[in-house]
Order: C-alpha cells, then sequence, then structure tokens
C-alpha cells in the first residue's frame, strides 16, 4: 500500500521558512504524525490537521535567519550602514549642506504647490451634496468669443416651470435671488454683509452645518439664517435665536439659525446670510408683476440637488425642455443653440463660465504651478545626482578596500543606498519645515487658506514614496556601478571614469540651467505686461478720488444736499453720481444711430448715467467741445463720448452733431442726444484690452446712477478729509453705512492676479537658480578637488593664475552659455503665446533675453570661480604632497 | 532576576523529557504531554520550546535513525542536561517550600467554605 502524502504547498511552504538546523527533525515529526493521523483520521483530516501545524510553527524560534549570517552580526551591519553614511555626512560638511539643503528647497517648493493644488480641487469639498448639485445654466454658442458660453442667470419663469413640471427629475430644487449686499441691523448694532434670498431647501441641499436652530429656518417669511461671523458680530455672547434683525431698513425677520460660515475654498463663502423667499418675493413687487412670466428677464439662479444613482446627463436630457424662449428670442436662440445645462459643483471652480473673459484659466494655472513645482524639484533631485555620481569617484579606493577587506557586493550596495536614503530622509525633515514655516507666506501670495495636511495619511504616504523613489534614483549609480569595481584595479588607481561619465552629468546641468533660464525670462516678460499695463494712460485722475456704493434708499433725493455739505467741509473738491463704478464698465448697449452710420452695423457702446460734475470729479481731459454744464439746460440732452466712440462714429466733426438712442425692446423709448464733447479714451475695465467706445449721459434709458465719488481737495490730507466727510453722511442718513473705496486701489486690484502669478514664478525662478547654482558650485569644487595635482604640476611647469582659472572655468561657461542658446528660442516661443491672450500688449524685448543671459552667465562665473581660484592659488607643494 | 529561568510549559517539557529518558523525540514528547496532561499540544509550540531549552542549556540533543515513515528523516532526540536537572530541582524545592510555609488553617478553611 502506498503511503499517503501530506499535502504539497504547506510542506514547501514549511521547508521554505524552516530554519535549516530544525527542518530535517522538526519534518520528521510532521512525517511520522501526518502517518498516524492518515490512518486513524483518514487522510482529509490528516491534511488539515498538517496544515495547522505547519502555520503554527511559523513563529520566531522556528523561522529561519537572513541567510548567510549570524543573526547578531545583521543589526550590527545595518548599524555600520547609518554609522558611516553619517560620518560621511558629517565629514563633507559643505556638500552635504549643499545636497540636502538643495533638495530640502525644492522638496518644499514641490509640497507648497502640491498643496496649492490639492486646495484647487477641494474647491467645494465641503458641501456633503458635492456630487449631485448642478447649478442651472443656458449654454450657447457664443456669437463674439466662439466656443459654448455658460449663462448663470435665469428667468423666473423657467424655475416655475422646473419646479411644476419637471419636479420629479430633482431631489430638490432652490431658486436664490443674486447676490445682495444687505444692511443687517438690530438696534444701533449694524453691519453691512452680502447675503442671498433663497427658496427653504436651499439649507438641506447645501447642507448647512447648523450651530444654532435647524436647517427648516426658512420657511416663515419673516425669518432668516444668519452665519456664526455675524452671530458673533451682532449679537456677541447673546443667544441670537428669535432676535429680530432689519434688512436694508425696511424688513424685519427673527433669526431662526445660525450656520457655520462657508470655508474660504467654497462656492458661497462670505455669504453670511439667507433670507426667505418669500420676503424677496415681497420686497420686489414687480417681479410678480411683470418678470414672473417673462422669458427674456434674467435675474435669479436655480440650483438642483439630482437623485442618489442618477447622473447628470441623464437628468439634463430630462430637463432640457423646460428652457423655453421669448418669440422674439426665438430665431436668435436656435442659431445659437441655446439649451438647458446643469452645470455640475464639481466644474464652478475649475472651469468657471467666463474665463475667457478674465483671463484665468484654473487647469491651466494648475498645470502651469504642477509644472513649475515638478521642475524645480527635478532641478534640485538632478544636484542630487550630479553631486553623489561625481563624487563617488573619489570612492573607488574605499570599495577596493573594503572588498579586500572581505565585503560583499551587496554590503557595499547596502551601504550607498543608506548613504543617500539618509541625505533624502533629512532633506524631506528640512523640507517639511521649510514649507511649513513658509506656508503662511505662500497663502498670502497665492491669496489660499492652506494647512498643512499632518493627519492626512496620503500625504505621509506619498512623502515615504518619494523619499524612497529620490533615494534609490540617486543612489543607484553609486551603489551599482561602483560596487561591482575589481578590488585591485581599484586600488592600483587604474580605474579611469573618463570624460564620458561626466557627459551625462553635463546634460543635466544643461538642462537644469534652461529651465531657470527660461522660468526669469517668463518673470520677466509678466512684469513687463504687467508694468506696461499699468503705464498705459488712464484718461482720468484717481488721486484722492473715492467712491460709495448707494446700497440702500437711504441717499435717495438727497444728492443735491449731500454735495453741498460736502462741498462746504472744505476738504472735498467736487462730487458727482455715476452709472456704475468709476473702475468699471457697468452698462452696455445697441441701438445708436447717427448720421452717416453704416445701417448694417449696430454697434455695442458702453452707456453710462452721471451727473453734471462727474467730468470734474473724475477729471475728465477733454479733446474737443465741453463739459455738461449746470447753467445751460439743453445739457440735459447733452452727451461726452470718448475718444473710441468718435473714431467708431467717425465723422470729421463731431461735436454738436445730433445721435439717437432706441431701447433695443421698446421701439418707442427713444432718446435723442447733441455731442456736447469727445474726451480722452479712460481705462475702466480691463487694462489688457482695447478700450470701449464709451457714451457718457445725464439720462438714459437704461436705470440711473447708483455710486458717489468723491474727491478730496488735494491740499488736504485724507486723513484729515475722510472723518469729515463721514460726518456728512452720517448727518444726512444715519442709517446709511459709509462704506468707501479709493479708486487708485480698485483700480489696483484690475493688476492683482497677474502680479500674483508674477510673483509666485519669480518667487519659483529665484529658487531655480539658486538650486542650480549650489549644484554648480559643489560640482566645480569637486572638480578642482580631483583636479588638485593636475593643477599643481601646471602652476610647477609655469601656468598663469588667469590660465588656471579659465581653464576651470571654461567647462562651465559652456555648459550654461549652450542652455542659454536652448531656453532662449523656447521662452520666446512660450511668452509669445501667453502675450496673445493681452490685447493691449507689451513686444518682447531683446534685451530681456540678454540680461537674464549674461545674467546667467555672471552667476555661473562667480559660483565657478569661487572654487577655480582656490585651487589656482593653492602652493603646488602642498597639493603634490597629499594624497 | 530568577536563579533559573523555566516557565510552565518548559518544566512540563523538560519534566516529560525526563519521563521518556532515552525515547524523548518531537512526536512521543508530544504523545506523552498529551496523554498524560490531557492538553492539546501543537508542534510548533512544542519545537520552539525545545529550541529554547536547548538554547538556555538545560537539554541536549541527539540525532538519531531516519525511520521509513519519517520519510528518511532522522529523530532528534532530547536528554536533560546538568543544567536542567539543577534547574528542575530549584523550581521543586521553590514550590515545597511555599507548600510547606502555607498554614494548614488556610487550605483546610477553604475546603471546608466549599
Amino acid at each position: 500500500m502506498s503511503r499517503p502524502h501530506p499535502p504539497k504547498l504547506p510542506l514547501r511552504f514549511f521547508r521554505w521558512f524552516c530554519h535549516r538546523e530544525l527542518r530535517d527533525s522538526i519534518e520528521g515529526d510532521l512525517m511520522e504524525l501526518y502517518g498516524e493521523r492518515a490512518r486513524e483520521l483518514g487522510k482529509r483530516k490528516a491534511d488539515w490537521k498538517f496544515t495547522k501545524d505547519v502555520l503554527l510553527l511559523f513563529r520566531p524560534g522556528i523561522i529561519k535567519q537572513m541567510e548567510g549570517y549570524q543573526p547578531v552580526n545583521n543589526t550590527a551591519m545595518y548599524k555600520s550602514y547609518f554609522k558611516i553614511g553619517w560620518r560621511n555626512l558629517v565629514r563633507k560638511k559643505g556638500y552635504s549642506l549643499i545636497n540636502i539643503g538643495g533638495l530640502a528647497l525644492g522638496m518644499a517648493v514641490a509640497l507648497l504647490n502640491g498643496l496649492w493644488i490639492w486646495d484647487e480641487f477641494s474647491h467645494d469639498k465641503y458641501f456633503t451634496n458635492y456630487d449631485r448639485i448642478a447649478q442651472v445654466a443656458e449654454t450657447g454658442i457664443d456669437p463674439i468669443e466662439g466656443g459654448r458660453s455658460i449663462g448663470l442667470t435665469m428667468t423666473y419663469p423657467l424655475s416655475t416651470e422646473l419646479m411644476e413640471n419637471y419636479n420629479q427629475n430633482f431631489k430638490r430644487i432652490a431658486r436664490l435671488s443674486w447676490e445682495v449686499d444687505g444692511i443687517l441691523s438690530n438696534g444701533e448694532k449694524m453691519m453691512s454683509v452680502k447675503g442671498f434670498y433663497s427658496d427653504e431647501t436651499m439649507p438641506e441641499m447645501l447642507t448647512f452645518k447648523m450651530i444654532k436652530g435647524t436647517r427648516a429656518g426658512l420657511k416663515n417669511m419673516s425669518s432668516i439664517l444668519i452665519s456664526e461671523s455675524i452671530a458673533q458680530s451682532i449679537f456677541g455672547t447673546d443667544d441670537p435665536i428669535n432676535q429680530t434683525l432689519r434688512i436694508n431698513n425696511k424688513s424685519d425677520v427673527i433669526v431662526t439659525g445660525v450656520y457655520e460660515d462657508f470655508p474660504s475654498n467654497t462656492e458661497f463663502h462670505g455669504m453670511r446670510f439667507f433670507a426667505p423667499w418669500s420676503l424677496f418675493l415681497s420686497e420686489n413687487k414687480w417681479i410678480e408683476e411683470s418678470a414672473a412670466t417673462d422669458w427674456r428677464n434674467h435675474f435669479i439662479q436655480i440650483y438642483v440637488e439630482i437623485d442618489h444613482g442618477t447622473s447628470f446627463e441623464e437628468v439634463n436630457a430630462k430637463v432640457k425642455s423646460a428652457l423655453k424662449f421669448d418669440p422674439s428670442d426665438q430665431e436668435r436662440a436656435s442659431k445659437e443653440n441655446k439649451e438647458l445645462y446643469l452645470y455640475p459643483m464639481s466644474r464652478w471652480h475649475l472651469y468657471p463660465p467666463s474665463y475667457q473673459i478674465n483671463n484665468y484659466n484654473p487647469i491651466a494655472m494648475i498645470g502651469l504651478v504642477g509644472t513649475i513645482g515638478a521642475f524645480v524639484l527635478f532641478l534640485a533631485c538632478i544636484n542630487f545626482m550630479n553631486l553623489s555620481t561625481a563624487r563617488s569617484e573619489n570612492r573607488a579606493k574605499e570599495v577596493g578596500i573594503r572588498k579586500t577587506i572581505g565585503s560583499v557586493r551587496s554590503q557595499l550596495i547596502n551601504q550607498f543606498y543608506t548613504e543617500s536614503f539618509l541625505v533624502v530622509l533629512f532633506a524631506f525633515i528640512l523640507g517639511l519645515f521649510l514649507a511649513s514655516f513658509f506656508l503662511p507666506w505662500f497663502n498670502i501670495i497665492a491669496d489660499k487658506n492652506v494647512v498643512m495636511p499632518w493627519k492626512n495619511v496620503w500625504f505621509w504616504l506619498s512623502g515615504f514614496s518619494f523619499i524612497l523613489i529620490t533615494s534609490v534614483l540617486a543612489g543607484s549609480y553609486p551603489a551599482l556601478y561602483l560596487s561591482s569595481f575589481h578590488p585591485i584595479k581599484a586600488l592600483k588607481g587604474s580605474i579611469h571614469l573618463g570624460k564620458s561619465a561626466s557627459r551625462p552629468r553635463q546634460v543635466l546641468v544643461v538642462f537644469q540651467f534652461s529651465i531657470s533660464i527660461m522660468l526669469i525670462i517668463g518673470t520677466a516678460v509678466i512684469y513687463q505686461q504687467i508694468q506696461f499695463a499699468k503705464n498705459r494712460p488712464v484718461g482720468y485722475n484717481r488721486d484722492g478720488l473715492i467712491m460709495i456704493y448707494k446700497r440702500s434708499a437711504d441717499l435717495d433725493g438727497k444728492y443735491e444736499v449731500l454735495r453741498n455739505e460736502l462741498l462746504n467741509t472744505g476738504v472735498v473738491t467736487e462730487v458727482s453720481e455715476s452709472m456704475g463704478a468709476v473702475t468699471e464698465v457697468y452698462s452696455g448697449n445697441n441701438g445708436w444711430d447717427w448720421e452717416g452710420r453704416n445701417p448694417n452695423i449696430d454697434e455695442n457702446f458702453a452707456t453710462l448715467a452721471v451727473s453734471h460734475t462727474h467730468g470734474k470729479t473724475a477729471g475728465w481731459q477733454f479733446i474737443e467741445g465741453r463739459d455738461f454744464d449746470l447753467s445751460i439746460s439743453s445739457d440735459s440732452s447733452g452727451l461726452i463720448i470718448n475718444e473710441s466712440a468718435a473714431k467708431v462714429i467717425g465723422l470729421p466733426n463731431p461735436i454738436g452733431e445730433p445721435v439717437s438712442w432706441e431701447w433695443w425692446s421698446d421701439k418707442s423709448l427713444v432718446m435723442n442726444y447733441k455731442i456736447l464733447g469727445v474726451i480722452k479714451d479712460m481705462v475702466m475695465d480691463s487694462p489688457y484690452e482695447p478700450i470701449k467706445p464709451t457714451m457718457f449721459f445725464l439720462k438714459g434709458l437704461n436705470g440711473s446712477t447708483n455710486w458717489i465719488n468723491v474727491k478730496i481737495n488735494p491740499h488736504s490730507s485724507v486723513s484729515e478729509a475722510l472723518p469729515k466727510i463721514e460726518a456728512v453722511f452720517k448727518n444726512i442718513a444715519p442709517s446709511f453705512p459709509f462704506e468707501f473705496k479709493f479708486v487708485d486701489e480698485e483700480y489696483a486690484t484690475k493688476f492683482a492676479k497677474e502680479e500674483r502669478i508674477a510673483n509666485l514664478i519669480s518667487l519659483f525662478a529665484i529658487l531655480a537658480i539658486f538650486i542650480s547654482s549650489i549644484g554648480l558650485l559643489g560640482l566645480s569644487s569637486f572638480v578642482a578637488e580631483q583636479r588638485t595635482k593636475e593643477i599643481g604640476i601646471r602652476k610647477i611647469l609655469g601656468a598663469s593664475i588667469q590660465g588656471l582659472w579659465k581653464m576651470l572655468s571654461k567647462d562651465f561657461v559652456l555648459l550654461v552659455f549652450i542652455s542659454c542658446l536652448l531656453a532662449v528660442p523656447a521662452s520666446y516661443f512660450i511668452m509669445s503665446e501667453w502675450l496673445q491672450n493681452f490685447e493691449y500688449r507689451t513686444e518682447i524685448s531683446l534685451w530681456v533675453f540678454f540680461v537674464t543671459g549674461i545674467g546667467a552667465i555672471i552667476i555661473t562665473l562667480l559660483t565657478v570661480s569661487v572654487q577655480a581660484l582656490k585651487a589656482a592659488y593653492m602652493n603646488p607643494v602642498k597639493s603634490l604632497r597629499s594624497e | 532576576m530568577r536563579k533559573y529561568q523555566l516557565g510552565e510549559f518548559e518544566e512540563v517539557v523538560m519534566l516529560t523529557v525526563g519521563v521518556l529518558y532515552d525515547e524523548a523525540y518531537g512526536v512521543s514528547i508530544k504523545k506523552e504531554i498529551e496523554d498524560r496532561l490531557e492538553r492539546g499540544v501543537s508542534v510548533g509550540a512544542l519545537q520552539t520550546a525545545l529550541k529554547r531549552l536547548e538554547e538556555k542549556g538545560y537539554l541536549r540533543s541527539r540525532e538519531g535513525e531516519a525511520t521509513e515513515e519519517r520519510a528518511g528523516r532522522p529523530k532528534k532526540f532530547f536528554q536533560i542536561t546538568a543544567l536542567g536537572k539543577r534547574a528542575l530541582e530549584y523550581n521543586k524545592t521553590m514550590r515545597e517550600e511555599l507548600w510547606n510555609a502555607i498554614p494548614k488553617i488556610a487550605l483546610d478553611g477553604k475546603f471546608l467554605g466549599k
């Protein structure tokens, strides 16, 4: 009878793990037991018990030790790797500093950039229903820009349609008013804040984090939900629930809940109150009177939440037909292919509907930041690799001796890997410190609110995998190549790595400097462009000009009194009213006609109502004609146009010419004007765009003035004038919050975004060139050290200091020169592309390239010369004796 | 620190090695313990204990014959060393001393209580 065999797999496993000395006897025991059990209990039970026994044998006393070593030696060897690695670091302090410092800088930059990108992607994730919320939008082919545009303000009947006939497709629908600047007051306490009127479903949809009260707080018409920060500043420590608030001095509401303020990386950041929709309707009677069925009047926002398990595409297809058009718009709508579109929350921040207009494309920005971060990190890694490979040539002898004494190759490999691991680890720790130290500062530059994710598992995992990858990458050359040396050859010194060994290093240096130079040229061009736009003639005087938005009705009918009072203070030279701020083009319209107009083109003009004195207040510069005059009554139908408008109109002598304006939706509304004057173009919109042809009039068809502008007397100081101006306002309209903006500050914000990008990139450019330079410093010192003997002999034979200096610097300068040749055309190409984004743009001047190139070479010379001269000045006796 | 390091299971193993005298190897020890003490002993636990005892110098081993039922693997026989004997004796005396130190009343009382 054949003896039963125990299962193969456990047996093989046992043989694999078991200690060699124990293996045979234990296996014998197992076999004996197995045989007995198989006889008594049957094969299946015996197999099972055998497996169990094997598994229970898998324990420390029985598992074999690492092959070939005594158990004690093992830890000692690892200890020695670290000890020797540490000693090598300490012995070459300068080299270690360059290596660790450079790498840490690179890591810190990469870390900050990574955090930035992470923050961009986590936008709006604060909302629990992130994946299921969309804003109802209208897309269509943009007739001017091309491509599809997204419109976010919707008509009232669309919301009614969606809520009544398409309700079953959504979990929730909520209407939202436009962003309201509201004044909330409680007795003496008063605050001006932004918020919305919304349907009662909104708090549930956006999963408000309620601190007090419930999300169901908007059911009643006289209720309000306020944010924690408002509750704090109005009610302090008192319980805000059931307290009364007055909105815009009109409606009294009762606080029914307090929610946590939305964090800065959300779409609704800064929205501090939500008032009921019914209140919105009752405050704005016109909605129900005329807008409720008007398919042309876009003024509300609609948000929807879809059910679990449905997709936006599905729902979108189902509700598409809800969008209807006014018969008069039908033709244009079908021409522009207008459609209803559910604009998912996940796209709000990264794919904003209007990035073409303000030149800000978040995805491109993420790409830019990511690329720069990766490059800077890569530059630092190049340093690290170059320095460790360069230096490792010096260690050929060490390898020889270690091998002679009895090192196994794998031990040498471990030794080199440990050293590079140590450096990377230190660099990582230092990089973490640097990053967290500079984070607040970075947040200011980048306008972010990022925190270090100390508690995030992924953060640490990626950090450690990065440590491993870098140390393996940088440590591989010495570890794998040097450890293969034949000990006798290595000790005899007959191993020559030759020129070809330094070739990859040279390529990497060229790469490093090309990137750095490109970054610097890029920064220079961006700054140039910003400066160019800043130097653009503004066309009005921003000094001492402040503007106040009339956010409530308190000032209605009091303008004349206000103006007189302000002028009486003596600190004010002029006061005016305007439609829209001085720094914006508030309104634009078609329908203009004049003599000799091309009947086929209906030009669009900026149409802005102003008061008589606006020209004086803002400092209009007249080219022809005159300003509005209070004493001439016919001036009420006067028109002041800007240069661009004059060009569009194209009359050789525009002064006194009649111009008419017909309202687009009601042909019976016509205004007839006479041109009074032509003023210089003014930069009111984007400073990078061409100036819009503009019409200024006292009375138009498109509404009235909503800003008050005050020109402070240039002879009185602002700090002296402001309290007096405020006092006048307080006196005339006590409940009006006196909030003003300086026109020059407001104007400066037009450059903020580009400046922010420029500051960020310049920072990275400086870091990149710094990292590259310290890498070069390390390399040059290494080369000088290697050639000590050669230099000594040359000196004895009569070489001059200059000659030696030239010899040592030449190679590096050549490398940087090559980098310049590569970087200049590349950056020229990239930056010309970038400048295409701006209508009003600078030319890339050649001197940028010259200065950058020469600057790079000078920096190289300085870095390299330190080492070259040190080597050249060395006493040859000493250098020849040294071994 | 104790003079002789000997755990409960180790003591059982050593005593069993003593009981089996010349026939103490893995399987026989395992069976003897299982029979006498009516408790299951895994090969793993036993082998670790044996290895540890050998490292401590309480047991010594020699290789024995290889039989067919062991698939040609040798037996490893164990024997108590002099040091091992002392350790066992020490444990025994310690225990006896403790037994003797218990006042009679403590044990009686307990039995009465039951």
